[in-house]
């Protein structure tokens, strides 16, 4: 750790160029912004930095608040959901067969090869009232109406009189769905990689000083993961929190969240110092979740520490 | 935003528009920039051309090359704001551009424009003149000239309905077909049909009329199955939908595949907008821009290109040529006195636009 002393040019050396990058395209432009973000417009196209508060003090309002609200809200179902599904497939993961490991990592991944937008718009098909997930429910519910024809009982319509699509589509649930589906992977990555390197022997440890399977999942496996999990929630939640596609494409008439709002000030409003406001009041939402992650860390690196 | 809709039928969802952003954000980006070109004094024989997706003839970019030996590199958009956006900090090197009446007005408040000297544009005489008088947007049309216009009106499937729904009421204010609405979620034409029902101008920037439009969205909220982003039509198409406000534009194609949809004009009238072909500061062949403008609208050129976009051709030499089935659809040509009752949207300064945002933030929230 302390290694970079030794050889302090070298260390300068290979820090060079990420460096430059990250002050070219990263420090810079949001440098930028943030300067922006105390502006004021003062005509269609110009911007006095004039180190007003204003656009802070109109964005914790409480129309904006309550749309941060909602975004935390459907951030935070996102992220739950998905560390309950992405736990139990990281455990396959991690007691597959060597061989058959890759192959699943891989199946994991391979949305990625697709576009987003393109993923988004397959969902429409399968949410949709006339899509693939109605017309399944449809044929299932024909089923035991067939059956019940069968036995004589097919004019009592004892499976209702016909069968009414569910109205996923443009909900706030349709959201939700489409956040699940893109952040997955971010979530059973992480927890892959803790489980990976877990020391089995605890397991065993656990099991033969007679904990039930239960028992040794809560109190060793997730454990000896939290490191994994602590990962995946922030890989998932933050970029779930700021999520503009996905609402736009598969949302309701309500299911506007903060990062809408942020891009139509910057397109339709064309008022880049609230826009810039409001991206940096995420941002710091963002940071917070990171500090806690550091403390976290830190409390894990402490001999006595609580986990 | 809208209208240059390709293939939106019933099992595709993918409109162009959404297409070409899928496209370009896998990298496959259609062309890049433009470079600028470097100033000489006779014009380089190139033209840089910035243009909706299906907004011009199959062949009309080769015809001009053949006729004039310019070359014209064509770049497309997929909305207003990302046109705006793009030559918000200076111009990347386009010499003619196709912005919607309104935009027209705010890039000309912003000095993004440059004037259009009509002395170089002769087929200006084919222009249909009520549509050259209509100019508030751009008074004596002196940084754009039509390109094609049309409305906003309501798509509707017909088998839904005994009667043409020919009342904002239906989408605005009733339960009647509660859940079986889309409305769009530009807000200039979410609130100002709004507006429009209430009996109010399309262009109201009276904060107590927008407030009144205000409260009637988030009353009739949980009616709408969604504020659409430029794909109504698709709903309309995919049957979530039966009433949709929407560009007749999208509407007419999706007539075309579609025996079923029907378009009206609102009895309290619609929206109108002309697309119109500008020259943007700053234009490296500004030349060759004039040119190219005028061989858009040589008659038989703009005939063409009109044969295939399906919008309403402001010129009238080109109309002549125009089958009937063209001439009579009337998601093309809606019934005049309805379109005298409907108005240009205008660009009413960034307070106005402001103060809309904000209420369509309200009412997204509510």
């Amino acid at each position: 750790m302390e290694s970079w002393r030794k050889s302090p040019r070298a260390w300068a050396l290979s820090m060079l160029a990420p460096g430059m990058w990250l002050a070219l395209f990263f420090l810079a432009p949001l440098s930028l912004l943030w300067l922006i973000s105390f502006g004021v417009k003062t005509g269609i196209t110009s911007i006095d930095i004039d180190w007003t508060l204003a656009n802070y003090a109109r964005a914790a309002q409480p129309l904006y608040l309550a749309i941060f609200l909602k975004s935390l809200w459907i951030a935070a179902a996102t992220t739950t959901i998905c560390l309950i599904i992405a736990l139990p497939v990281a455990l396959v993961i991690s007691f597959a067969p060597q061989q058959l490991r890759a192959w699943l990592l891989l199946l994991m991944i391979l949305p990625f090869w697709t576009n987003l937008l393109i993923r988004t718009y397959a969902l429409i098909a399968v949410l949709r009232g006339s899509g693939h997930v109605n017309s399944v429910l449809g044929w299932l519910w024909q089923l035991p109406d067939g059956l019940l024809a069968m036995i004589g009982l097919g004019g009592h319509h004892l499976m209702g009189a016909q069968f009414t699509p569910l109205e996923i589509l443009y909900t706030d649930g349709a959201v939700v769905i489409g956040l699940i589906y893109v952040h997955l992977p971010f979530m059973v990555l992480p927890l892959y990689a803790a489980l990976n390197s877990m020391d089995r022997s605890l397991i065993e440890a656990s099991l033969d000083l007679g904990a039930g399977h239960v028992r040794t999942f809560f109190f060793i496996v997730i454990p000896l993961a939290l490191p994994g999990i602590i990962s995946g929630v922030i890989l998932t939640f933050i970029p779930a929190l700021g999520s503009y596609l996905t609402p736009d494409l598969l949302g309701g008439p309500g299911s506007q969240m903060i990062a809408n709002v942020i891009e139509r000030q910057f397109k339709a409003a064309n008022d880049w110092p609230f826009g810039a406001a409001l991206s940096f009041l995420l941002m710091y939402a963002a940071f917070f979740g990171l500090a806690l992650r550091g403390l976290a860390d830190r409390r894990a690196a402490q001999p006595g520490g609580a986990w | 935003m809208h209208r240059k809709t390709g293939f939106s039928g019933r099992g595709a969802a993918l409109t162009r528009r959404h297409f070409v952003q899928a496209t370009a954000a896998i990298g496959l980006t259609l062309g890049g920039l433009p470079k600028a070109a470097f100033a000489s004094d006779a014009e380089e024989k190139q033209l840089n051309f910035y243009n909706w997706d299906t907004y011009i003839g199959e062949t009309t970019l080769a015809d001009f090359e053949e006729a004039t030996g310019i070359a014209v590199k064509m770049d497309l958009f997929a909305e207003n704001d990302e046109l705006f956006a793009k030559l918000r900090e200076g111009n990347p090197g386009y010499d003619v551009i196709v912005p919607t009446s309104n935009w027209v007005a705010r890039m000309a408040a912003a000095d993004m424009l440059a004037p259009i000297d009509h002395g170089r544009i002769p087929n200006i005489r084919h222009l249909d003149q009520r549509l050259m008088e209509d100019d508030a947007f751009d008074p004596g049309h002196k940084f754009s000239l039509p390109y094609m216009w049309g409305t906003i009106g309501i798509g509707y499937r017909k088998s839904k309905f005994p009667e043409p729904p020919s009342s904002l009421k239906w989408l605005y204010d009733s339960g009647k077909y509660s859940g079986r609405i889309s409305l769009m979620s530009e807000c200039d034409f979410l609130l100002g049909m709004a507006l429009k029902y209430l009996g109010y101008s399309l262009n109201s920037t009276d904060s107590a009329q927008i407030a009144q439009a205000e409260a009637l969205l988030i009353k009739q909220k949980p009616h709408i199955k969604s504020f659409a982003e430029d794909n109504g039509q698709d709903l309309l198409a995919s049957g979530e939908v039966d009433l949709a406000l929407e560009w007749s534009g999208d509407i007419a194609q999706l007539m075309a595949e579609d025996d079923d949809i029907g378009y009206v004009l609102p009895s309290e009238g619609g929206a109108m907008w002309q697309d119109t072909l500008a020259i943007p500061k700053g234009a490296p062949h500004p030349q060759n821009a004039h040119a190219f403008i005028n061989f858009i609208h040589e008659p038989r050129v703009n005939a063409d290109i009109t044969r295939l976009v399906r919008y309403a051709t402001p010129n009238q030499a080109a109309l002549a040529q125009m089958d009937a089935a063209y001439m009579q659809n009337p998601a093309i040509f809606p019934p005049a006195a309805l379109l005298a009752k409907s108005e240009m949207i205008l660009y009413q300064g960034e307070q106005a636009i402001s103060a809309r945002q904000e209420a369509c933030t309200r009412i997204f929230a509510a």
